[in-house]
Protein backbone atom coordinates (compact mmCIF):
# COMPACT_ATOMS: atom_id res chain seq x y z
CA UNK A 1 0.00 0.00 0.00
CA UNK A 2 1.44 3.34 -1.07
CA UNK A 3 1.77 5.82 1.64
CA UNK A 4 -0.54 9.10 0.64
CA UNK A 5 -0.14 13.04 1.37
CA UNK A 6 -2.74 15.15 3.46
CA UNK A 7 -4.47 16.13 0.22
CA UNK A 8 -4.73 12.48 -1.60
CA UNK A 9 -8.54 13.21 -1.29
CA UNK A 10 -8.72 16.43 -2.74
CA UNK A 11 -6.44 15.30 -5.38
CA UNK A 12 -9.29 12.67 -6.22
CA UNK A 13 -12.06 15.07 -5.94
CA UNK A 14 -10.41 17.39 -8.49
CA UNK A 15 -10.01 14.86 -11.01
CA UNK A 16 -6.08 13.61 -10.80
CA UNK A 17 -4.78 10.56 -12.46
CA UNK A 18 -3.26 9.14 -9.46
CA UNK A 19 -0.11 7.13 -9.79
CA UNK A 20 2.56 5.47 -7.95
CA UNK A 21 5.72 7.04 -7.30
CA UNK A 22 8.58 7.34 -5.18
CA UNK A 23 6.37 4.73 -2.96
CA UNK A 24 3.15 7.36 -2.93
CA UNK A 25 0.34 7.56 -4.99
CA UNK A 26 0.34 11.42 -6.32
CA UNK A 27 -1.08 13.30 -8.79
CA UNK A 28 0.71 12.87 -12.11
CA UNK A 29 -2.19 14.94 -13.68
CA UNK A 30 -5.87 16.94 -13.62
CA UNK A 31 -6.30 16.47 -17.43
CA UNK A 32 -4.05 17.47 -19.50
CA UNK A 33 -0.31 17.87 -18.10
CA UNK A 34 0.71 20.49 -21.26
CA UNK A 35 -2.05 23.23 -19.59
CA UNK A 36 -0.76 22.26 -16.51
CA UNK A 37 2.32 23.59 -17.74
CA UNK A 38 1.50 26.60 -19.28
CA UNK A 39 -0.27 27.57 -16.13
CA UNK A 40 2.74 27.88 -14.10
CA UNK A 41 4.16 30.04 -16.80
CA UNK A 42 0.96 32.15 -16.90
CA UNK A 43 -0.50 32.09 -14.16
CA UNK A 44 -0.28 30.34 -10.53
CA UNK A 45 -0.10 26.63 -10.46
CA UNK A 46 -0.52 24.39 -6.94
CA UNK A 47 2.08 21.12 -6.66
CA UNK A 48 1.52 19.12 -3.39
CA UNK A 49 4.96 17.31 -3.05
CA UNK A 50 4.73 15.97 0.50
CA UNK A 51 6.29 13.05 -1.12
CA UNK A 52 9.50 14.97 -0.52
CA UNK A 53 11.94 13.75 2.64
CA UNK A 54 11.58 16.56 5.17
CA UNK A 55 14.52 15.30 7.58
CA UNK A 56 15.52 17.67 10.98
CA UNK A 57 19.34 18.36 12.05
CA UNK A 58 19.83 19.72 15.43
CA UNK A 59 22.21 19.66 18.08
CA UNK A 60 25.60 21.95 19.08
CA UNK A 61 27.11 20.18 16.35
CA UNK A 62 24.63 20.60 13.62
CA UNK A 63 26.29 23.42 11.51
CA UNK A 64 29.88 21.61 11.48
CA UNK A 65 28.07 18.46 10.82
CA UNK A 66 26.39 19.64 7.84
CA UNK A 67 29.64 21.67 6.64
CA UNK A 68 31.23 17.98 6.58
CA UNK A 69 27.66 16.02 4.83
CA UNK A 70 27.19 19.17 2.03
CA UNK A 71 29.08 20.19 -1.02
CA UNK A 72 27.90 23.19 -0.71
CA UNK A 73 28.36 25.84 2.67
CA UNK A 74 25.87 26.06 5.08
CA UNK A 75 27.79 29.10 6.93
CA UNK A 76 26.25 30.96 3.89
CA UNK A 77 23.40 30.52 5.62
CA UNK A 78 22.93 33.75 8.17
CA UNK A 79 18.97 34.16 8.66
CA UNK A 80 16.43 31.31 9.71
CA UNK A 81 14.58 30.38 6.89
CA UNK A 82 17.48 31.18 3.91
CA UNK A 83 18.12 28.52 2.04
CA UNK A 84 21.10 26.88 0.30
CA UNK A 85 20.63 23.99 -2.95
CA UNK A 86 23.66 21.69 -2.07
CA UNK A 87 24.73 18.25 -3.97
CA UNK A 88 25.39 15.64 -0.88
CA UNK A 89 28.57 13.37 -2.03
CA UNK A 90 29.96 10.37 -1.62
CA UNK A 91 33.87 9.77 -0.96
CA UNK A 92 34.21 9.71 -4.81
CA UNK A 93 32.18 12.54 -5.56
CA UNK A 94 28.97 10.69 -6.76
CA UNK A 95 26.14 12.36 -5.89
CA UNK A 96 23.94 10.76 -3.29
CA UNK A 97 21.30 13.18 -3.27
CA UNK A 98 20.79 16.65 -4.00
CA UNK A 99 18.69 19.08 -1.54
CA UNK A 100 17.59 22.44 -0.12
CA UNK A 101 18.86 22.90 3.51
CA UNK A 102 17.05 25.27 5.29
CA UNK A 103 18.64 27.31 8.51
CA UNK A 104 15.79 27.14 11.21
CA UNK A 105 16.19 29.65 14.04
CA UNK A 106 18.74 28.39 16.85
CA UNK A 107 20.89 27.18 15.04
CA UNK A 108 19.20 23.85 13.70
CA UNK A 109 18.36 23.30 9.86
CA UNK A 110 15.80 21.36 7.78
CA UNK A 111 16.67 19.64 4.72
CA UNK A 112 14.32 18.72 1.91
CA UNK A 113 15.61 15.79 -0.24
CA UNK A 114 14.18 13.55 -3.19
CA UNK A 115 11.37 11.14 -2.10
CA UNK A 116 13.12 8.41 -4.10
CA UNK A 117 16.21 8.88 -1.87
CA UNK A 118 14.73 9.11 1.60
CA UNK A 119 16.36 5.81 2.89
CA UNK A 120 19.41 5.63 1.27
CA UNK A 121 19.96 9.57 2.45
CA UNK A 122 18.60 9.04 6.31
CA UNK A 123 21.16 5.78 6.22
CA UNK A 124 23.75 7.70 4.90
CA UNK A 125 23.35 10.73 7.65
CA UNK A 126 23.11 8.06 10.39
CA UNK A 127 26.63 6.50 9.35
CA UNK A 128 28.07 9.40 9.11
CA UNK A 129 26.82 10.64 12.34
CA UNK A 130 29.15 9.37 14.64
CA UNK A 131 31.11 11.41 17.34
CA UNK A 132 28.83 14.39 16.37
CA UNK A 133 26.38 15.91 18.98
CA UNK A 134 23.83 15.84 16.35
CA UNK A 135 20.01 14.47 16.22
CA UNK A 136 18.86 13.39 13.09
CA UNK A 137 15.06 13.71 12.18
CA UNK A 138 12.86 12.42 9.84
CA UNK A 139 9.59 14.64 9.88
CA UNK A 140 6.70 12.39 8.59
CA UNK A 141 3.69 15.38 9.77
CA UNK A 142 4.14 17.78 7.19
CA UNK A 143 2.83 18.55 3.91
CA UNK A 144 4.77 20.73 1.12
CA UNK A 145 3.03 22.86 -1.07
CA UNK A 146 4.80 24.75 -3.75
CA UNK A 147 2.70 27.77 -5.16
CA UNK A 148 4.65 28.96 -8.88
CA UNK A 149 3.75 30.97 -11.67
CA UNK A 150 4.05 34.78 -12.14
CA UNK A 151 1.05 35.30 -10.35
CA UNK A 152 1.97 33.22 -7.05
CA UNK A 153 2.80 36.18 -4.87
CA UNK A 154 -0.41 37.70 -5.46
CA UNK A 155 -1.90 34.59 -4.05
CA UNK A 156 -0.15 34.04 -1.50
CA UNK A 157 0.10 37.42 0.18
CA UNK A 158 -4.11 36.94 -0.31
CA UNK A 159 -4.18 33.59 1.57
CA UNK A 160 -2.10 33.69 4.27
CA UNK A 161 -2.96 35.15 7.27
CA UNK A 162 -1.46 38.90 7.15
CA UNK A 163 1.85 38.72 8.85
CA UNK A 164 2.84 35.65 6.80
CA UNK A 165 1.81 36.92 3.76
CA UNK A 166 3.26 40.05 4.14
CA UNK A 167 6.47 38.80 5.19
CA UNK A 168 6.28 35.84 2.57
CA UNK A 169 5.60 38.71 -0.39
CA UNK A 170 8.44 40.26 0.69
CA UNK A 171 11.21 37.62 0.18
CA UNK A 172 13.96 37.24 -2.36
CA UNK A 173 14.65 34.28 -3.45
CA UNK A 174 15.97 31.54 -1.71
CA UNK A 175 15.13 33.27 1.40
CA UNK A 176 12.10 32.40 3.89
CA UNK A 177 10.46 32.70 6.71
CA UNK A 178 9.51 30.74 9.94
CA UNK A 179 6.56 31.15 11.54
CA UNK A 180 5.95 28.24 14.45
CA UNK A 181 6.09 25.36 12.50
CA UNK A 182 5.49 26.92 9.18
CA UNK A 183 8.36 27.79 6.59
CA UNK A 184 7.20 29.89 3.48
CA UNK A 185 10.40 30.01 1.35
CA UNK A 186 10.81 32.01 -1.87
CA UNK A 187 12.07 28.08 -3.56
CA UNK A 188 10.78 26.03 -6.27
CA UNK A 189 11.68 23.65 -9.16
CA UNK A 190 10.17 25.43 -12.12
CA UNK A 191 12.06 28.30 -13.75
CA UNK A 192 9.58 30.48 -12.49
CA UNK A 193 8.79 33.25 -8.96
CA UNK A 194 7.11 31.23 -6.65
CA UNK A 195 7.41 29.99 -3.18
CA UNK A 196 7.47 26.45 -1.21
CA UNK A 197 5.50 26.16 2.02
CA UNK A 198 6.71 23.38 5.07
CA UNK A 199 3.43 22.98 7.40
CA UNK A 200 1.60 20.43 9.63
CA UNK A 201 -0.14 18.11 7.70
CA UNK A 202 -3.56 19.39 9.48
CA UNK A 203 -3.57 22.49 7.96
CA UNK A 204 -2.81 21.46 4.37
CA UNK A 205 -6.08 21.05 2.99
CA UNK A 206 -7.48 24.14 3.96
CA UNK A 207 -4.47 25.97 2.32
CA UNK A 208 -4.51 24.44 -0.72
CA UNK A 209 -8.33 25.00 -1.34
CA UNK A 210 -7.69 28.51 -0.22
CA UNK A 211 -4.96 28.98 -2.87
CA UNK A 212 -7.71 27.31 -5.56
CA UNK A 213 -10.30 29.45 -4.55
CA UNK A 214 -7.82 32.29 -5.20
CA UNK A 215 -6.96 31.23 -8.51
CA UNK A 216 -4.48 28.85 -8.57
CA UNK A 217 -4.64 25.93 -10.33
CA UNK A 218 -3.42 22.13 -9.42
CA UNK A 219 -0.94 20.79 -11.13
CA UNK A 220 0.61 17.42 -11.48
CA UNK A 221 4.21 15.73 -11.18
CA UNK A 222 4.19 15.42 -15.12
CA UNK A 223 3.87 19.24 -15.35
CA UNK A 224 6.63 19.33 -12.47
CA UNK A 225 8.93 17.53 -14.59
CA UNK A 226 8.66 19.92 -18.23
CA UNK A 227 8.96 22.47 -16.55
CA UNK A 228 12.21 22.06 -14.25
CA UNK A 229 13.31 20.84 -17.73
CA UNK A 230 13.08 23.37 -19.57
CA UNK A 231 14.52 25.72 -16.75
CA UNK A 232 17.05 22.69 -16.57
CA UNK A 233 16.91 21.88 -12.88
CA UNK A 234 18.90 18.15 -12.54
CA UNK A 235 16.55 15.57 -11.27
CA UNK A 236 18.39 12.96 -9.69
CA UNK A 237 18.21 9.60 -10.54
CA UNK A 238 18.14 10.64 -14.61
CA UNK A 239 20.79 13.71 -15.02
CA UNK A 240 22.77 12.51 -11.83
CA UNK A 241 23.61 9.29 -10.07
CA UNK A 242 26.16 8.29 -7.47
CA UNK A 243 28.17 7.58 -10.68
CA UNK A 244 28.54 11.09 -11.65
CA UNK A 245 29.97 14.11 -9.80
CA UNK A 246 28.72 17.68 -9.93
CA UNK A 247 31.43 19.08 -12.34
CA UNK A 248 29.88 15.98 -14.67
CA UNK A 249 26.67 17.15 -14.30
CA UNK A 250 26.33 21.15 -14.63
CA UNK A 251 26.48 21.65 -10.58
CA UNK A 252 29.89 23.27 -10.08
CA UNK A 253 28.90 26.44 -9.22
CA UNK A 254 27.21 24.53 -6.34
CA UNK A 255 30.45 23.58 -4.94
CA UNK A 256 31.97 25.70 -1.96
CA UNK A 257 35.59 25.47 -2.33
CA UNK A 258 36.36 28.19 -0.10
CA UNK A 259 37.26 27.79 2.86
CA UNK A 260 40.03 25.07 1.52
CA UNK A 261 39.93 24.31 4.87
CA UNK A 262 36.67 22.66 4.97
CA UNK A 263 37.08 19.03 4.54
CA UNK A 264 33.59 18.23 2.98
CA UNK A 265 32.97 14.67 1.86
CA UNK A 266 33.86 14.28 -1.60
CA UNK A 267 36.13 17.61 -1.78
CA UNK A 268 39.70 15.25 -2.59
CA UNK A 269 38.13 13.14 -5.28
CA UNK A 270 36.59 16.31 -6.86
CA UNK A 271 39.82 17.76 -6.60
CA UNK A 272 41.52 15.01 -8.05
CA UNK A 273 39.17 15.28 -10.66
CA UNK A 274 39.12 18.76 -11.32
CA UNK A 275 43.16 18.89 -11.35
CA UNK A 276 43.07 15.83 -13.86
CA UNK A 277 40.65 17.34 -16.18
CA UNK A 278 37.05 17.06 -17.12
CA UNK A 279 35.96 14.38 -18.88
CA UNK A 280 31.95 15.08 -19.35
CA UNK A 281 30.29 18.16 -19.20
CA UNK A 282 26.46 19.26 -19.43
CA UNK A 283 24.67 20.51 -22.53
CA UNK A 284 21.61 21.79 -23.20
CA UNK A 285 19.97 20.35 -26.35
CA UNK A 286 16.65 21.63 -28.85
CA UNK A 287 15.51 19.46 -31.79
CA UNK A 288 15.57 21.20 -34.88
CA UNK A 289 13.81 18.15 -36.66
CA UNK A 290 11.30 15.91 -35.48
CA UNK A 291 10.70 13.71 -32.51
CA UNK A 292 11.15 13.67 -29.27
CA UNK A 293 14.56 13.01 -27.41
CA UNK A 294 14.22 10.44 -24.31
CA UNK A 295 17.03 9.95 -21.52
CA UNK A 296 19.34 7.13 -22.75
CA UNK A 297 19.07 8.20 -26.48
CA UNK A 298 22.71 8.92 -28.09
CA UNK A 299 23.86 12.21 -28.93
CA UNK A 300 26.76 12.35 -31.63
CA UNK A 301 28.56 15.15 -32.81
CA UNK A 302 30.93 15.89 -36.11
CA UNK A 303 33.69 15.59 -34.20
CA UNK A 304 32.91 12.26 -33.19
CA UNK A 305 32.57 12.82 -30.09
CA UNK A 306 29.42 11.06 -28.14
CA UNK A 307 27.27 12.07 -25.56
CA UNK A 308 23.54 10.65 -24.28
CA UNK A 309 20.70 12.29 -23.43
CA UNK A 310 19.98 12.30 -19.91
CA UNK A 311 16.48 13.80 -19.61
CA UNK A 312 14.31 14.42 -22.67
CA UNK A 313 10.57 15.54 -23.77
CA UNK A 314 8.43 17.67 -25.09
CA UNK A 315 8.76 21.69 -24.21
CA UNK A 316 4.84 23.40 -23.84
CA UNK A 317 6.91 26.86 -24.16
CA UNK A 318 8.90 25.88 -26.93
CA UNK A 319 6.70 23.36 -28.95
CA UNK A 320 9.47 21.09 -29.88
CA UNK A 321 11.76 18.80 -27.88
CA UNK A 322 14.66 19.33 -26.10
CA UNK A 323 17.06 17.46 -23.81
CA UNK A 324 20.32 17.85 -21.02
CA UNK A 325 22.96 15.39 -22.35
CA UNK A 326 26.17 14.69 -20.86
CA UNK A 327 29.02 15.23 -23.55
CA UNK A 328 32.51 14.73 -23.87
CA UNK A 329 34.18 17.79 -22.78
CA UNK A 330 35.84 17.45 -26.30
CA UNK A 331 32.86 18.63 -27.96
CA UNK A 332 32.00 21.91 -26.02
CA UNK A 333 32.42 23.73 -29.10
CA UNK A 334 30.74 22.03 -31.33
CA UNK A 335 27.03 23.89 -32.34
CA UNK A 336 25.02 20.96 -33.81
CA UNK A 337 24.68 17.72 -32.70
CA UNK A 338 22.38 14.53 -33.78
CA UNK A 339 20.44 12.64 -31.59
CA UNK A 340 19.56 8.75 -32.56
CA UNK A 341 15.97 8.60 -31.83
CA UNK A 342 15.01 4.94 -32.59
CA UNK A 343 17.63 4.38 -35.02
CA UNK A 344 17.44 7.46 -37.14
CA UNK A 345 19.77 10.46 -36.04
CA UNK A 346 17.92 13.94 -36.24
CA UNK A 347 19.67 17.45 -35.94
CA UNK A 348 18.99 19.36 -33.12
CA UNK A 349 21.47 22.52 -31.94
CA UNK A 350 23.05 23.33 -28.52
CA UNK A 351 22.34 26.12 -26.11
CA UNK A 352 23.32 27.01 -22.73
CA UNK A 353 20.74 25.83 -20.71
CA UNK A 354 17.73 26.89 -19.78
CA UNK A 355 15.62 26.46 -22.05
CA UNK A 356 12.89 28.63 -20.32
CA UNK A 357 13.49 31.15 -17.70
CA UNK A 358 10.31 33.51 -16.02
CA UNK A 359 7.90 32.55 -18.94
CA UNK A 360 10.46 32.71 -21.68
CA UNK A 361 12.40 30.81 -24.11
CA UNK A 362 15.95 31.68 -24.03
CA UNK A 363 19.01 31.68 -27.01
CA UNK A 364 15.89 33.46 -29.24
CA UNK A 365 14.19 30.15 -29.06
CA UNK A 366 10.60 31.43 -29.93
CA UNK A 367 8.07 30.86 -27.66
CA UNK A 368 4.71 29.00 -29.47
CA UNK A 369 1.53 31.05 -28.80
CA UNK B 1 -15.18 5.79 -17.81
CA UNK B 2 -13.42 5.47 -21.34
CA UNK B 3 -15.55 5.48 -24.33
CA UNK B 4 -15.85 2.03 -26.52
CA UNK B 5 -17.99 2.18 -29.62
CA UNK B 6 -19.92 -1.01 -30.41
CA UNK B 7 -19.30 -0.73 -34.21
CA UNK B 8 -15.79 -0.90 -34.24
CA UNK B 9 -13.48 -4.01 -33.79
CA UNK B 10 -10.23 -3.66 -31.51
CA UNK B 11 -6.67 -4.75 -31.17
CA UNK B 12 -5.55 -6.11 -27.58
CA UNK B 13 -2.58 -3.60 -27.68
CA UNK B 14 -5.24 -0.90 -27.96
CA UNK B 15 -5.84 -0.32 -31.59
CA UNK B 16 -9.44 0.16 -32.84
CA UNK B 17 -10.13 -0.98 -36.24
CA UNK B 18 -13.26 0.14 -38.63
CA UNK B 19 -13.73 -1.47 -41.89
CA UNK B 20 -14.91 1.10 -44.81
CA UNK B 21 -17.42 1.10 -47.40
CA UNK B 22 -14.70 0.88 -49.89
CA UNK B 23 -13.10 -2.43 -48.34
CA UNK B 24 -10.64 0.12 -46.74
CA UNK B 25 -9.62 -0.31 -43.15
CA UNK B 26 -9.14 2.61 -40.70
CA UNK B 27 -6.22 2.27 -37.68
CA UNK B 28 -6.60 4.36 -34.35
CA UNK B 29 -5.90 4.28 -30.61
CA UNK B 30 -8.70 3.72 -28.33
CA UNK B 31 -10.28 6.12 -26.11
CA UNK B 32 -8.39 4.58 -23.13
CA UNK B 33 -4.75 4.01 -24.80
CA UNK B 34 -5.25 8.26 -25.21
CA UNK B 35 -5.96 8.50 -21.56
CA UNK B 36 -3.25 6.20 -20.46
CA UNK B 37 -0.62 8.14 -22.51
CA UNK B 38 -1.68 11.54 -21.68
CA UNK B 39 -0.90 14.86 -24.05
CA UNK B 40 0.11 13.32 -27.52
CA UNK B 41 2.89 15.77 -28.67
CA UNK B 42 4.78 13.68 -31.50
CA UNK B 43 3.16 11.22 -34.30
CA UNK B 44 5.73 9.24 -36.64
CA UNK B 45 3.75 7.66 -39.45
CA UNK B 46 5.02 4.66 -42.09
CA UNK B 47 5.49 5.77 -45.83
CA UNK B 48 2.63 5.17 -48.13
CA UNK B 49 2.20 1.74 -49.71
CA UNK B 50 4.34 0.24 -47.15
CA UNK B 51 3.12 -3.49 -46.61
CA UNK B 52 2.21 -4.35 -42.88
CA UNK B 53 2.12 -7.51 -41.60
CA UNK B 54 -0.41 -8.30 -38.34
CA UNK B 55 0.93 -7.36 -34.96
CA UNK B 56 3.92 -5.22 -36.84
CA UNK B 57 4.88 -1.81 -35.36
CA UNK B 58 2.98 0.54 -37.83
CA UNK B 59 3.60 3.72 -35.95
CA UNK B 60 4.94 5.58 -33.36
CA UNK B 61 2.69 7.70 -30.95
CA UNK B 62 4.93 10.09 -28.02
CA UNK B 63 3.44 11.65 -25.70
CA UNK B 64 4.50 14.13 -22.61
CA UNK B 65 5.35 10.73 -20.90
CA UNK B 66 6.83 8.43 -23.30
CA UNK B 67 6.99 7.24 -26.79
CA UNK B 68 4.77 4.11 -27.59
CA UNK B 69 4.39 1.85 -31.02
CA UNK B 70 1.39 0.93 -32.06
CA UNK B 71 0.79 -2.10 -34.08
CA UNK B 72 -0.66 -2.58 -37.37
CA UNK B 73 -3.77 -4.61 -36.40
CA UNK B 74 -4.42 -6.58 -40.08
CA UNK B 75 -2.47 -7.59 -42.62
CA UNK B 76 -2.11 -5.12 -45.46
CA UNK B 77 -0.80 -2.04 -47.61
CA UNK B 78 -0.57 1.89 -46.29
CA UNK B 79 -2.83 3.82 -48.66
CA UNK B 80 -3.53 6.71 -45.94
CA UNK B 81 -1.58 8.71 -42.87
CA UNK B 82 -3.87 11.59 -41.37
CA UNK B 83 -1.35 14.35 -42.19
CA UNK B 84 -3.12 16.75 -39.71
CA UNK B 85 -1.47 14.76 -37.02
CA UNK B 86 2.25 15.91 -37.97
CA UNK B 87 0.98 19.68 -36.51
CA UNK B 88 -1.75 18.92 -34.44
CA UNK B 89 -1.14 14.99 -33.00
CA UNK B 90 -3.74 16.75 -29.93
CA UNK B 91 -6.59 15.45 -32.38
CA UNK B 92 -6.00 11.84 -30.85
CA UNK B 93 -6.82 13.37 -27.28
CA UNK B 94 -9.47 15.11 -28.56
CA UNK B 95 -11.36 13.06 -30.81
CA UNK B 96 -9.95 9.48 -30.91
CA UNK B 97 -12.51 7.69 -33.09
CA UNK B 98 -12.72 10.54 -34.88
CA UNK B 99 -10.48 13.31 -36.86
CA UNK B 100 -7.52 11.97 -34.95
CA UNK B 101 -7.55 8.35 -36.85
CA UNK B 102 -3.76 7.06 -37.71
CA UNK B 103 -3.70 5.40 -41.31
CA UNK B 104 -5.41 3.54 -43.80
CA UNK B 105 -4.57 0.11 -45.05
CA UNK B 106 -5.93 -1.87 -47.78
CA UNK B 107 -6.24 -5.03 -45.98
CA UNK B 108 -4.78 -8.01 -47.73
CA UNK B 109 -7.42 -10.72 -46.58
CA UNK B 110 -10.86 -10.48 -44.60
CA UNK B 111 -9.78 -12.93 -41.80
CA UNK B 112 -7.72 -10.46 -39.84
CA UNK B 113 -10.56 -8.27 -39.39
CA UNK B 114 -12.97 -10.93 -38.65
CA UNK B 115 -10.57 -12.40 -35.66
CA UNK B 116 -10.32 -9.10 -34.10
CA UNK B 117 -12.00 -8.36 -30.51
CA UNK B 118 -15.26 -6.81 -30.43
CA UNK B 119 -16.60 -4.13 -28.10
CA UNK B 120 -17.07 -6.26 -25.36
CA UNK B 121 -13.67 -8.27 -25.08
CA UNK B 122 -11.53 -4.98 -25.53
CA UNK B 123 -13.37 -3.73 -22.60
CA UNK B 124 -12.76 -6.21 -20.53
CA UNK B 125 -8.75 -6.04 -21.75
CA UNK B 126 -9.33 -2.47 -21.17
CA UNK B 127 -10.66 -3.26 -17.42
CA UNK B 128 -7.70 -5.89 -16.85
CA UNK B 129 -4.97 -3.00 -17.62
CA UNK B 130 -6.23 -0.57 -15.21
CA UNK B 131 -5.89 -3.02 -12.21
Amino acid sequence: MNRRTALYELHVAWGAKMVPFAGWDMPLHYGSQISEHHVVRRGAGLFDVSHMAVVDIAGADARSFLRQLLANDVAKLEHPGQALYSCMLNEEAGIIDDLIAYLRPGGRYRLVMNAGNRERDLAWLRTRVAGHDVQIRERRNLAILALQGPGAEKILSQVLDASLGVAGAKLAPFCGVWKGEWLVARTGYTGEDGFELILPNAAALELATGFCDAGAVPVGLGARDTLRLEAALNLHGSDMDESLNPLETGLGWTVAWEPEARDFIGRSALSAYRERGAIWRRAGLVMDGPGIPRGGQLVHFSNGGQGVVTSGGFSPTLGKGIALARIPVGCAGVETAEIEIRGRRVAAHRIRPPFVARGTGLQGAEVVA
Amino acid sequence: MSEIPGDLKYAKSHEWVRREDDGRITIGITDHAQEELGDLVYVELPELERELTATEDMAVVESVKAASDLYSPVTGRVVEVNQALADTPELINSDPYGEGWILRLQPAADADFEALLDSEAYEAVAAAGDG
